[in-house]
Parts: C-alpha cells; structure tokens; sequence
C-alpha cells in the first residue's frame, strides 16, 4: 500500500524542485549584502580572520597601515587604511551573505523543531506488546534518548527521528520536504522510519527514537545549511595550501623590495609595499573561497537534497560510475500499452476496441495505460458510455490471471498469454499458432505480452496482443549521452532478466546493466568498479540496500527510505526522485569549477597591478619604468590608491558569481578547460587594466591624491 | 656566411642532433631504469658497499641514500681540498682555504659548480679529477635517480617502495655518464681540447715576457661538465677558454651534450608512464621556453641600447670572436637553462635584457630543459601544480597521470616550489644591506643589482654560472651562497621524494573523457604558462630595479 502512495509521490516532488527553484535559489540582490553587514563586521574579529591565510595577511596589513595612518596623518595613508579594511569587510560579507542565505532555510527548518511533547512509553521487560502498556508519561521532546518509545496520533507531530515498530500511518512531511501530498509509513519493511518535526495525520504508532536531541535529521540540517558544522573539504585544503605558498612567496617577495630599493637609492613607505602586497596575494579568491563552499551545499539544499558533508559534495563531482535503478529512475515506474497487434482476421480497431472495454473499469496503471492508447490512436471514447457503465467487472486474480468485462453474455478478456488460451479453449474456440510467435518476440523486447480475447455470440476468439513496455522517461537518452561526454559511465541495476534488461538498457542508451540484480550482486559491482579506480555513486532507499550505499563514494538515499540507509549514504534526496543524482554530479562539478575559475582569475589579475603600481613606486629613480605605466595613471599616489580600490571592489563584484557557481554545461574536459580558461584567464588579466584605469579617473579627482 | 645565417644553422643543426637521439636515448635510458638484471661491474659495486641490489625502498629510505651520499660526499671533497698539499698531482698548489673548500665542497655535490676560486692556482689535478670529477657524475646520477623515483610515484599504485636509489645512482653513472663522458672525450681530444697532466707550459709572447699557460686533464672533465649539466671548468674562462672549447663545432658539441640528457629524459618519462605523448608535451613545454628565451636574448645582443655598443653594432665584449653572438646566445641560454653554468662568454657583459633573460632564464626554475633528472622532476612538479587548477577548471578534483592530487601531493609540490624564490629573494635582499657588499661589487646602481640577484639565483637553481663582476670570496657571499645551494638542491629532492611516495600510494584512476588530457596544446600552454607566471610574479619587481631598469633606457 506505501509503494502506491510512495509512486505518485515521485513525480510530483520533481516537478516541485522545478516550480520552487525559481524561489529558493533566489536570485542575489544587492541588499543582501546590507542585511550581512553586522555579520560581516563581527568576523573582523582575528580569531576568526586566522582561519584564512590570504585575509589574515590581507587583516595584519590593514592593522599596520591604520597604525601608520594614526601617527602621520595624510589623504593617502587614510584612504589605503580604510579601503584595506574594506577588501577584509567585503571577503567577510561575501561569507556572511552565503550563510545569510542558509539561514533564512535554517529558520523555516527551526520552526519545524518548536519544543513539543512526547508520550513515552519505557519499555517493561517481557512484555513485547506495546499497545498493551496504557500507562505513558508525557515529557519534553528534548529529554528523549535513544531507544525510547513514544506513541503519536493523529494530529501529533513526531517528536524525534525514529523508527516505526508497531502501526501504520499517513504522515505530512510537509515541513521537511515541502511536499504537501502525505505519505504512508508503517513498522517493517523499507518505510518505517519517521522524521522528527513531521506530523501524524491519520492512526496511531509507535516509534522508536533512534537520535539524541540536538542531533536529529533536521538538527543536522540546520547545521548543515547555516554552515555552522562547516568543515574544509579536502579539495578546499588543498587549495588553500597553495593559496598559502603563493601569500608567502609575495610576503617575500615585498619584504626583498625594500632592501633592493634602498639599495637603490629610494626605500619605500610601508604603506606603498603593504598596498603592492595585498594587490598581489590572492585575496579575491582566497576571500570567496569559503562562501563558494557554502553556496555549494546551498544550491543543493535548494534542490532538496541534504549532504552529510561537503566531501561527499566535492566526492560528486568526481564520480566515474553512476549506478542507477532501472525502475522509477530510467524508466517510468509501470509500464505501459505500447502497441497494439491484430491475429489475422481481426482488425487493429477491433483489437482496440476489445482491449479498451477490457480496461474500462481497470483501475491499474497498465489498465489506464491502455485506455490511454486507444483513445490516442484509434479515437475511441475515454469515458464509458452507459451500457458499458452497466457492465460486471471481473478483476484481476492470482488465479485466473485475467481480468475483463462481462457486457451481457460478451465477455471480453486480457491476461497473460497462457491464462488467456486456457479461456479461449474452454470457451470452445481455438488459438490460432501465430499468437505465440508474437508473443515471444514482445517478450524479446523487454517487454511484456497480454493477450487480448472475447466470446461474442458464444464464439471465443483471440484478437490480438496487447504490448505492455517499460517505457523509458523522455530526455534519458540525451541524459546519458551529456554523461558520458562528461566520462561518466552509467550502469542500470534491474530485477528483470537478462533479456529484459538488454532491451532496456539499449533503448535507454546507458552503458552497462547489472541483472536479476540482488544487493550482493550491486556491492560486489560497486567493488569491481572502485578496484578499478572508479569513483561510483548510486541511490538507495531500502535497509538491503545499506551495504551497498555505504560502500558507494557518493550514496543518495530516497527520504522514502529506511533509517538505515539514510545512515550508510552520504546524501538525502527529500523528494525521494533518484534522477536527482546526476544533479548533484554536476553540482560538485560545478563548486570545483567555480574554485578553479576564480583562483585562475586572482591570480591572472597580478599582471596589470604590477603594471600600475611598480612604475608609481620606482619611476622616480628610474624615469625609464615610467614606459610601464600603460594604464596612463595619473600620479604615483592615485595609481597605488586605484589598484587597492579595484582589488576590494572585484570581491564584491564577483559574489553573486561565487554563490551562482559558474556555468556549467555537460561537455569534454578540453572544451570545458578551453572555455574558462578564455574566461577567467585571459579576462583575468585585461578586466584590472581596464578597471584599475576607470577607478583611476575617479581617484585622481581627489585633492591630495 | 653572415652570422645570423651561421646562428641560424647551428641553431638547426643543434636541434636535429637531438631529435636524432631522442628516441633512441630516451629508450635506452628507460631500459637502463626498468632493467631486471644487474652488470657484472655493478654487482661488484653493489657487494663493496654492502648494498641489496633487489632491495625496494620507500620515500625516505630512498631519500635518506641521497642526502647521506650527499653529506659524506661534502665532507669527503671538503676534506680533500683541505688536505691538498699532501695530496699526489697538486702541481705545489697548497691546502685550499677553508671559505673556498666549504663552498666548493656544497657546489660540486650540489651539481651547481659555482666556483668562488680560480681553477689554475688553487686546485691540483688530483682533487680536479679524484674530487671535482666524481662528484660531477655523482651529483648528475642523483638528479636522474630522483627523477625516476618521481616517475615510479606517478606509475605505481598501491605502494609505498619507489625503487632502490643505489641501482638508479650506480646504473646512471655506469651504463650512462661513463660510456659517453669516455666517448665524448676522445671526440674533443681530436678537436683540440687539452689533456695533460702537467702543470702548464711556458710560453714567450711577443712583447718577449714569458708566462706559463696553464694545463690540464680538461677533455675528460669537458664532457661530463656538459653531458652531467654540472658546468665547473677546469680553467677559470670555462668553455670560453681555447683548451675547453676551441672551435665552433666543439661549442655545438658540447651544447648538445648538456641538453641531450634533458631532454631525452621526457622520452624515458613517457615510455615508463606508458604514453609516450606525456613525454613529448613535457619536451615541447621545454622546447618552448627555451625558444623564447633564446630569441628575446639573441635579439637584445643584436639590438643593444648602451652608446658604446651601439657604435660597435652588437654587444661584442665579453663574448669569445670564435663564436661571436649567436653561438654565444645559444650557449648562454642553453646553459642557464640547464643548471649547467659552464659559459663560454660572461653573462656580466650582456646587454641590459640579454643579461636579464639569462636571469629570467635560470628563475624559471631550470625547467628548460633543466639539469640531469632536475629538470624533469621541476617540470613535472610545475605540472602537478597546472594541473591542480586546470584540473579544478573542469569539474573535477584534480589527477594527473591517474594520480589525484589532494592536500599531501599540492603541500609537496608547494614546498618543491617555494624554495627556491625564498631563497632568492631572502639572499639577495639580504645581501644587499651589509655594506661590506658595496664593496664586492664592481659596479653600482642597476648592473650591481643585477650581480647580486644572479649569484642567488644561479646557486639557488644548482646553476653556477656567474654573472662576475662581483667577488663573492668574503665569509658572507661564501657561507650564504653554500646554504643557498645546499637548500636549493635538497628541499625540493626531499619534497619531490615525498610527492613521489604519496603518489604511489595512491591507486590510479581510470581515464575517461572527464579527464583533463596531459598531452595537447592546451596542457603544453598550461604549463609553459604556469612557469612563467610563477617567475614573473615572484621576480618582477626584483629584476625592475636590475636588468628591466638597465633594458628600458
């Protein structure tokens, strides 16, 4: 019963992500920015600022230049004082404003975890009814440990993650998944577990309380989007450590000026060589760096998928091998009437007409399906017509494995092939040899035959062949193409036979099958492939599926799942839609890229701030270092002022493209590397030339400067 | 012929030679490194130092065979100069002081052969020949031997034993060094190189003053300077001077020698790794800076911005007449771009830019091609940096060669790189606040400038050219720029044996077409790219107020 609910639920959460997108992800406006202010002013705090090399040498040089400032006062000093203290303020805004955002999703989710009360039942010993225990004690939701039994009905809310050990129920989970169709949970089986917060709408169970207070699925959440249990993933330590090593070689770099200057003949004002050091060391990257990271897991909460942690994020992007579930994900979850074939003597219409009435009061999605059909392409009637309203249903048995329509003594019948001959011949009539040539060819295909009969006037005849297909969803195969482009090899796991899943697999146009496929057929495949060196990712939702999304690098599980599986994998999709995982695949990609286009674009943009500020130090004992100063800047002061201004500026500038991500589309790595490249490094070097000259008209303005 | 036509030609010339050889050497150099058995003369080795041939050595075993080789080999040659005067075939010349023999000492192990004495009246043909000349094939044989460990990280997986350093360091110098120095010797000998035991021989110009112009066993240095890009001359003018190099095609010879090793190298790389197109974009890479170096240099000679030189139509002094501008271009860049340091003109008496793209050169960080094994692990080490933020640019945590590369490979290669800018930067800056350095140097403003950044750089980089017109013979220079040796060498060879081992440990992924290629244009220009930018960022302002203020006036 939970899988038909469970069925319906499916689509609609993929078609909610699309609908609510446009909302969520919220496009980045400027006053954002003024909202994160206090945030951004907290975190001047060097407490804080020492957790990033880069604005920590960035911090120590504004601290040392308003020192300076203080004690000569002058326009210049003052104006690179303050416009220091503005490049650590914008980093620590565009951090601030990646949090802002998941706080605001935070605060909807804390409101789902208002303080509520819980029936809890202690367990007695040897007594294993629970129902029997009448005696509960009410206590607060937050003093429940794990392994108590609370009992909830209707209209309660869950107090705590847990597990259904006794009852049925539909819950609205609406507060977690923003889905507002219930769901049915019940004890066994894969759909047992509950989410604290979510509200019992009909019966009454028992749940068991499998998480402390404070470490719930949606404490964890909260957690996770506010950023608060944010952790440097690997990649992002990597990147760090070589953002660190190009800090130190400018810090040495500088401090080797000024010995080389004085040498010279003109030791230079420290203000000027903190001014050049801070151009220098990557400030911009190393100031979004942190808020792309958060932006990263934003954009997948927005897509109502909760990872455990930003490796697993990062771990996506990566992955080599993708393990799909034939049904729901690459095919539609039923199949459907795809084709409608006439014995000899027997017309299609007719065979449609027969299969219809046959389906008419068929409630299964085959059943509509084929009404579907024959309303499409023979235009008959959707809806029946009085007589046939009149009609007797006979439905489907284990037995008979038929199911029809009785119109006086018409009798129309469809089922499986051998069902439906046994009738026929019952009936006194006879099949004619070619049925079972059509039916094993339909079988061939991977898909499934049913054979269409009537009696009418007392003679039994077969009509024809009805054929049921898996039917793969639209866009699948184009998916699978733009994966592979991507070196994503895709493997569809299946029940069906071997056949059957040949035939799937080709039409969907994915790479390899697993069938008949059991859990330990699925992990030793998850293992032959990480021998290889792949890095596979799968989606799950049932409690024999634990092992496997737990040796898989990125295991997605279904929200519909069980709390075992939620705990083996390493993400959770609320709308339970396993397409989603190639989503997060290009989610991680995604964050990686925007890392690497922004480094790529810092560092490229050294060039024109060599070009504006060594002339303006060193023009004055070499007149000739003069011809360097391509951007015509006007004085020394302006063009040093001009290069700091631009480099505080290009952080705020470049914040709605960290919390966006840069574009991504499915492509070779070589296009892909061609394209940023073109962008980031090369527009990395000319956009500072043209900035740091219009910043310089504006500078020069300035009396003193 | 004119002498743009003749640079030209060699130019070709240089370069057909070693296309010629690069498959062959380079393949030979890889059965040399992947052979199962030993030679006999190799397991005679083997059992005199009591080694395990077959032995298979993690990251800091193998680490640990370099530097104590390294260390007993200073003190060993620190020794030997010391003692000199006791020694057999010291031509009377006595114990070699103690500033001299420190620095030597470092220099010569270390493969830069910076030389802070002059050959003729300080060292005697023993320590030349039982000191010096070990330690040029030894130190070469090193840089090779680190090389392939590096190359083993990137090939194997799951492990953590890179191969045994005293196989690698003994087959280098046997199966490789020795039969060509032996060979290339006798080539030179016929050209006209000096080999002599005496001290010198007297000679009475034309003014009637007699003087004595000195000898030496050179021809059987001459090669293994050149082949092991080590670059110590037996005489003070290096391959300027006649008895090292006395004509053109001994000067083309010995170019190729130091490039050959380099070079065939990217071949060896390619055939362990399995691909041999991974070699030829580490190659072109090389070739490339190369070139742009060589033509930015040959044209600032042909077009210098002093009055004097103006007058004379090209910057001429300080250049040899035997192989005017572009053969003495071509060695220049060729040399600085090996870490060699031999010269065979004086790198001082370039023009402004001409001299700063010699520096520029050796600050690359001796990728172009680099020195024996150096350059390729340099390379290599610039390209697991280009490939980290290329690799990111395409969506996916970056590998290259099947190897991800994560926090431990980017720190290991961050070190490697770190290095030598520090101390670059730290030396030169250093060195130019005592003010006993005002009086080392000949000349001042900009040029001094530039003297005091090339000593740093040329021994930081394990190069040893000297851009002269500097005495580097007080505590400071002497004791400073032994360290910068010693560090320059041995971080990186420690950081890169740690990339190495990591490397290794890893399993290797499969390539897919998610895979950012590592042969192409598009990573040759990544790459090429990624060493420049590095140099320029780090010495930009350095070199403005050297040889940028010299070259715009």
């Amino acid at each position: 019963m939970s899988t038909t609910v469970q069925e319906t639920h499916r689509p609609t959460g993929a078609e909610k992500r699309t609908a609510r997108s446009g909302v969520a992800a919220g496009a980045f406006s400027p006053r954002q920015l003024l909202s994160s202010l206090p945030d951004a002013l907290r975190k001047l705090d060097p407490r804080h600022q020492v957790h990033n090399p880069v604005m920590f040498v960035v911090w120590i040089g504004s601290v040392l230049v308003t020192v300076l400032a203080v004690a000569r006062p002058g326009v210049f000093a003052i104006l690179v004082a303050a416009w220091l203290w503005f490049t650590v303020l914008f980093a620590n805004l565009a951090e601030a404003v990646a949090e802002g955002r998941g706080k605001a999703q935070a605060e909807s989710l804390r409101r789902t975890r208002k303080e509520t009360v819980a029936r809890c039942l202690r367990p007695v010993s040897g007594d294993a009814n629970y129902s029997s225990q009448r005696h509960s004690r009410v206590i607060p939701s937050a003093e429940l440990r794990v392994g108590d039994l609370v009992v909830v009905e209707a209209g309660e809310v869950i107090p705590g993650d847990g597990e259904i050990v006794e009852g049925i129920a539909t819950v609205d989970e609406s507060a977690i998944t923003g889905e507002s169709a219930p769901v049915i949970r019940e004890s066994g089986g894969d759909f047992s577990a509950v989410t604290g917060g979510t509200t019992v709408l009909s019966d009454r169970i028992v749940v068991e309380i499998t998480s402390k207070p404070g470490e719930s699925f949606v404490d964890r959440m909260i957690a996770l989007v506010e950023g608060a249990q944010r952790q440097k993933t690997p990649n992002e330590v990597a990147l760090t450590i070589l953002l660190a090593t190009l800090t130190i070689i400018f810090v040495l770099t500088v401090a080797a000026l000024q010995p080389m200057a004085a040498y010279s003949g003109d030791p230079q004002d420290v203000i000027v060589l903190v001014a050049l050091l801070v151009c220098l060391i990557p400030t911009t990257i190393g100031a979004l760096l942190s808020a792309i990271g958060i932006a990263g897991m934003d954009r997948l909460v927005q897509r109502n998928v909760l990872a455990t942690s930003g490796r697993a994020v990062e771990a996506a992007g990566d992955v080599s091998t993708l393990l799909l579930d034939k049904t729901g994900t690459i095919t539609f979850g039923n199949r459907k009437a795809t084709d409608l074939i006439a014995v000899q003597g027997v017309t299609v219409l007719e065979l449609a007409t027969a299969a219809r009435l046959s389906s008419l009061a068929d409630g299964t999605p085959e059943g509509r399906s084929i009404i579907e059909l024959s309303v499409a392409e023979h235009h008959l009637p959707a809806q029946p017509d009085d007589v046939e309203r009149s009609a007797e249903f006979v439905p489907f048995t284990a037995q008979t494995r038929m199911s029809g329509i009785d119109v006086g003594a018409d009798q129309v019948r469809k089922g499986a092939a051998s069902a439906v001959a046994a009738w026929v011949r019952q009936h006194g009539g006879t099949v004619p040899p070619e049925v079972e040539g059509i039916t094993r060819e339909i079988s061939e295909d991977g898909a499934t035959p049913l054979v269409c009969a009537e009696v009418s006037g007392g003679q039994a005849r077969v009509l024809g062949v009805i054929r049921l297909s898996d039917v793969v969803k639209p866009g699948m195969i184009e998916r699978f193409g733009e994966l592979r482009a991507m070196g994503i090899r895709t493997v569809m796991i299946t029940g069906d036979n071997p056949l059957t899943a040949r035939a799937i697999a080709a039409q969907a146009g994915v790479d390899d099958f697993l069938a008949e496929a059991t859990p330990e057929d699925k992990i030793a495949l998850i293992r032959r492939e990480q021998e290889g060196g792949q890095l596979v990712a799968m989606t799950g939702d049932g409690t024999n599926d634990a092992p496997a999304l737990a040796q898989a690098d990125v295991g997605m599980t279904m929200n519909s799942g069980t709390a075992a599986a939620k705990e083996a994998g390493n993400m959770v999709d609320l709308d339970s839609n396993p397409t989603k995982l190639i989503d997060v695949v290009e989610i991680g990609k995604q964050l990686l890229i925007t890392r690497g286009a922004l480094t790529t674009f810092s560092i490229a943009n050294d060039l024109a701030k060599y070009f504006a500020i060594l002339p303006a130090m060193f023009a004055g004992i070499y007149p000739q270092l003069g011809k360097l100063n391509v951007m015509r800047l006007a004085t020394p002061e302006s063009a040093i002022l001009s290069a700091v201004v631009f480099n505080a500026l290009i952080i705020v500038a470049l914040i709605p493209l960290a919390l966006r991500g840069v574009r991504y589309r499915p492509s070779s790595a070589v296009s892909l590397l061609r394209r940023n490249l073109l962008i980031y490094g090369v527009g990395g070097i000319v956009t500072p030339f043209v900035g740091i000259y219009l910043i310089d008209l504006l500078v020069r303005l300035i009396p003193g400067i | 012929m004119s002498d743009t036509a003749a640079g030209l030609l060699q130019v070709g010339l240089l370069l057909a030679l070693l296309a010629v050889v690069y498959v062959q050497f380079g393949d030979y150099m890889f059965r040399v490194y992947t052979d199962k058995r030993h030679l006999r003369a190799e397991q005679v080795i083997y059992r005199l130092v009591r080694v395990d041939p077959d032995a298979d050595q993690r990251w800091t075993t193998y680490a640990a065979g370099v530097l104590g080789l390294s260390a007993v080999s200073i003190v060993l040659l620190y020794l030997l100069q010391r003692l000199q005067s006791l020694l057999p075939l010291s031509l009377g010349r006595g114990n070699v002081e103690p500033g001299i023999a420190f620095n030597t000492a470092v220099s010569f192990v270390t493969n830069t052969n910076w030389q802070s004495y002059v050959p003729e009246t300080v060292m005697g043909h023993f320590v030349q020949m039982a000191g010096l000349t070990v330690q040029n094939f030894l130190s070469a044989a090193v840089g090779m031997a680190v090389a392939v460990a590096l190359i083993r990280g990137f090939v194997r997986s799951r492990t953590d034993r890179l191969g045994n350093f005293w196989v690698d360091l003994t087959r280098g110098v046997v199966r490789i060094l020795l039969p060509i120095s032996v060979l290339g010797a006798i080539v030179l000998i016929t050209g006209g190189v000096a080999m002599s035991l005496r001290a010198g021989v007297a000679v009475t110009g034309l003014d009637g003053n007699s003087s004595t112009v000195a000898l030496a066993p050179a021809a059987s240095q001459e090669v293994i300077k050149e082949l092991g890009t080590n670059g110590g001359g037996i005489f003070n003018a290096n391959s300027a001077h006649p008895f090292e190099n006395p004509a053109s095609w001994t000067n083309l010879l010995e170019i190729f020698l130091l490039l050959v090793i380099p070079v065939s190298l990217t071949r060896t790389f390619g055939r362990m790794v399995g691909n041999v197109k991974q070699g030829y974009a580490l190659v072109t890479v090389m070739g490339l800076l190369w070139a742009v170096m060589l033509s930015t240099a040959w044209w600032a000679e042909t077009h210098p911005n002093g009055p004097v030189t103006l007058t004379a139509g090209a910057a001429l002094e300080g250049k040899e007449g035997r192989f005017g501008i572009p053969a003495s271009t071509l060695f220049a860049i060729s040399t600085t771009g090996t870490s060699t340091g031999a010269v065979n003109s004086m790198h001082d008496s370039f023009t402004g830019l001409g001299g700063g793209i010699a520096m520029l050169h050796i600050l690359l960080g001796e990728v172009s091609p680099g020195g024996t094994g150096t350059g390729l692990y340099s390379l290599l080490v610039f390209a697991v940096i280009a490939v980290f933020l290329a690799g990111l640019m395409v969506g996916r945590t970056p590998e290259y060669l099947g190897k991800k590369l994560g926090r431990r490979e980017v720190t290991a290669a961050s070190i490697s790189i770190l290095t030598m800018p520090t101390l670059v930067l730290l030396g030169a800056g250093a060195a130019l606040v005592p003010p006993s350095t005002m009086n080392a140097l000949n000349n001042s403003g900009a040029h001094g400038l530039s003297e005091v950044l090339y000593a740093y750089a040329s021994t930081s980089n394990n190069n040893g050219s000297a851009f002269s017109g500097i005495t580097v013979t007080n505590g400071w220079f002497q004791s400073t720029l032994g360290i910068a040796m010693a560090l320059g060498r041995f971080v990186p060879i420690l950081a890169v044996l740690c990339l190495a081992g990591s490397l290794a440990r890893q399993k290797t992924v499969p390539v897919t077409a998610g895979t950012l290629p590592t042969t192409g244009g598009l990573f040759v220009a990544m790459v090429a790219g990624t060493v420049l930018l590095v140099a320029a960022l780090t010495f930009v302002p350095a070199m403005a107020l050297g040889p940028f203020a010299e070259a715009l006036v």
